[in-house]
C-alpha cells in the first residue's frame, strides 16, 4: 500500500505527459514523450553509447574518488592523532575549504587540456574536503580508552593507526567516501557539461544543443539511474557492513 | 585557556602566511612556466587593478547578484512547497518518494533540459540556479515540520490551533534548525551552479571571466578570478552561519 500510494504521482505524472504530447501532436525541439524517451534509451542502449559513456564517466570519478579520498584519509589521520597539526592548519582550511570545485575548471584546462586527467584532477579536489573532515571527526570521536591501549601496548605508530584508530574510524570513513563517491559523480557529470568532451554529460548536452529531446531525456533518465543506484548501493552496504555504526554524528 | 586557543589561531594564519610564501616561492625559483602558475604577487596585482579599473568588479556583481536571487528563489519556495508536504501526512505519503528518488540526481544534469527549453539567457541561469538550490531546502523542511514532538501537536488540539496556525507557531519555529541547514547547503549549491551556468551559456559573469581569461592564457586573472569565487563562498558560508547563530540562540553549545 505504501508503495503504491509512492509510485501514484510519479506513474500519473508519465500517464498525463504521455497522453498529453499525443492529444495535441506535438512537435517540439525540446519535449518528447515518454513512449519516445524509452525508445531512444534502448537506441542507446543497443548502440553501445550507454555503456561507453558510463565507463568514461564512471572511471573518471572513481580514479578521483580514490586519489582524492586517499590523500584525505593520511591528512584526516594526521589531524586527528596530532593536534598541533590540526590546530596549525585551522586557518588555511577554513580559506580553502568554501572554494567551488568547479572555479577550478579553467585552471585544470589550462594544465591539462581535456580528457581524463583534468576531470580526475577536479574529482579527487572535490572529494578531498568531505573525507579530510568527516574522518577527522571521527577520529576525535574513538573512544579516548582505545589510543590509551594502544600506548599500554607499546604499538609503534604505524600499528596504532592500523590497528587502533582505523578500524575504530571505519564505519564513519565508509559513510564519508559514500557521501564523497555521490560528489564525485556530480563533479564528473557538472564537468562533462560544461567543457570536457566525455561521458555521459557530453553526450547529455550533445543530444541538447542537436535537439534530439527523446535522446537528452534518456541520457537525464540515465544519469538519475546512476546517481540513485550508486547512492542506494552504497547505503546498503553501509547498513550490511557496520549496522548503525556509521549513522553519522549530527551537525557537520 | 581562551588566550591559548587564540595563540593558536594566530598560529595558524602564520601558517597560511608561510604556505603562500612556499606558493611565491615554487612560482619564482620552481620549474613551472608563469603561464600556468602565476606567483600570489601577479595574482593580487591582477585582482587590485582588475578591480579598480577592469571587469572584475561588475562580473563579481553580476554573479553574486544570480546567486543569490536564484538562491532566494530556491529557499523561498522549498520552503513553501516543503511545510505544505511536511505538514500533510497524506501529501507526504504520495509525494516524499518521488522526491528521494530525484534527489540523488545531480543537478546540473537539467541544465542541458533547461537549456533547451528556455534557450540561453539570464533568465535560463537563475531557473537553474533555482532548481539546484531549492532541493536542499525543500527535503529539510519537509523533514522539519514532519518531526514535530507529538505533544507539542496535542497543545496545539487543545488551544485549538488551526492548521496555519499550528504550522507558523509550531512547525516552522521546530523546522528552523533544519531549514537552516538547508539553506546553507543551497547556497553553496547556488554558487556552484552560478559558474557553471556562466561558464556555459557565456553570460557575463565570474564563470564566464575565469573560463575566458584561462584560454587566453591571462594566468594572473585567473588565479584573481578563482580567489574571489573563494571569497564568496567564504564570506557567505560566514554570513549564514551568523544568521544561524542569530536566529537559533538555542543551539549553541
Amino acid at each position: 500500500m505504501k508503495a503504491f500510494k509512492g509510485a501514484l504521482f510519479p506513474i500519473a505524472f508519465l500517464l498525463l505527459w504521455e497522453i498529453g504530447m499525443r492529444a495535441a501532436h506535438v512537435e517540439s525541439d525540446s519535449l518528447a514523450a515518454p513512449s519516445q524517451i524509452v525508445v531512444a534509451f534502448g537506441q542507446a542502449v543497443i548502440d553501445g553509447t550507454i555503456l561507453h559513456r558510463t565507463g568514461e564517466t564512471l572511471l573518471a570519478a572513481l580514479c578521483g574518488l580514490c586519489i582524492g579520498g586517499g590523500l584525505a584519509l593520511v591528512f584526516s589521520i594526521l589531524l586527528g592523532l596530532v593536534p598541533a597539526f590540526a590546530r596549525l592548519m585551522q586557518f588555511s582550511i577554513e580559506l580553502l575549504r568554501p572554494l567551488p570545485p568547479v572555479a577550478l575548471i579553467p585552471i585544470a584546462m589550462l594544465i591539462f587540456g581535456f580528457g581524463f586527467s583534468m576531470e580526475i584532477t577536479l574529482c579527487a579536489v572535490a572529494c578531498f574536503w568531505p573525507v579530510a573532515v568527516y574522518g577527522h571527526a571521527a577520529i576525535s570521536n574513538i573512544e579516548p580508552q582505545l589510543l590509551e591501549v594502544g600506548r599500554v601496548l607499546r604499538l609503534s605508530p604505524a600499528g596504532r593507526v592500523m590497528k587502533i584508530v582505523l578500524p575504530a574510524a571505519l564505519p564513519r570513513y565508509f559513510v564519508a567516501f559514500r557521501l564523497s563517491a555521490a560528489v564525485a559523480l556530480i563533479i564528473a557529470v557538472t564537468v562533462e557539461i560544461t567543457i570536457n568532451p566525455l561521458g555521459v554529460g557530453f553526450e547529455l548536452m550533445k543530444a541538447s544543443q542537436s535537439l534530439h529531446p527523446d535522446r537528452m531525456f534518456a541520457m537525464l533518465l540515465w544519469i538519475g539511474v546512476m546517481g540513485w543506484s550508486i547512492n542506494a548501493g552504497l547505503l546498503l552496504a553501509q547498513r550490511r557492513l557496520f549496522g548503525s555504526a556509521g549513522v553519522p554524528v549530527r551537525g557537520r | 585557556m581562551r588566550s591559548n586557543r587564540a595563540l593558536w589561531y594566530v598560529g595558524s594564519i602564520g601558517v597560511t602566511a608561510l604556505l603562500i610564501g612556499f606558493w611565491q616561492l615554487v612560482a619564482d625559483h620552481g620549474n613551472i612556466p608563469a603561464v600556468f602558475l602565476p606567483g600570489p604577487d601577479r595574482a593580487w596585482d591582477a585582482l587590485i587593478s582588475g578591480i579598480s579599473d577592469g571587469p572584475i568588479g561588475k562580473v563579481t556583481g553580476a554573479t553574486v547578484e544570480r546567486m543569490v536571487f536564484g538562491w532566494g528563489l530556491a529557499s523561498l519556495f522549498g520552503i513553501a512547497l516543503g511545510s505544505l508536504i511536511g505538514s500533510s501526512r497524506r501529501a507526504r505519503e504520495y509525494l516524499a518518494p518521488s522526491l528521494e528518488i530525484i534527489r540523488p540526481v545531480p543537478v546540473s544534469a537539467f541544465m542541458p533540459v533547461v537549456m533547451a527549453f528556455l534557450g540561453i539567457g539570464a533568465n535560463m541561469v537563475l531557473v537553474v540556479v533555482a532548481i539546484g538550490a531549492v532541493w536542499p531546502v525543500l527535503l529539510a523542511t519537509v523533514h522539519g515540520v514532519s518531526a514535530v514532538e507529538p505533544r507539542l501537536l496535542d497543545v496545539s488540539k487543545v488551544m485549538r490551533l488551526n492548521r496555519f496556525e499550528t504550522l507558523w507557531k509550531l512547525a516552522l519555529p521546530n523546522a528552523m534548525p533544519d531549514i537552516l541547514a538547508g539553506a546553507r547547503l543551497g547556497l553553496t549549491v547556488s554558487l556552484v551552479l552560478t559558474v557553471v551556468a556562466e561558464m556555459l551559456t557565456s553570460e557575463n559573469g565570474l564563470g564566464y571571466y575565469i573560463l575566458l581569461e584561462g584560454r587566453a592564457f591571462h594566468s594572473a586573472n585567473l588565479f584573481a578570478g578563482v580567489i574571489l569565487l573563494g571569497i564568496i563562498g567564504l564570506i557567505s558560508n560566514l554570513a549564514l552561519q551568523a544568521a544561524e547563530a542569530r536566529l537559533l540562540p538555542w543551539t549553541k553549545r
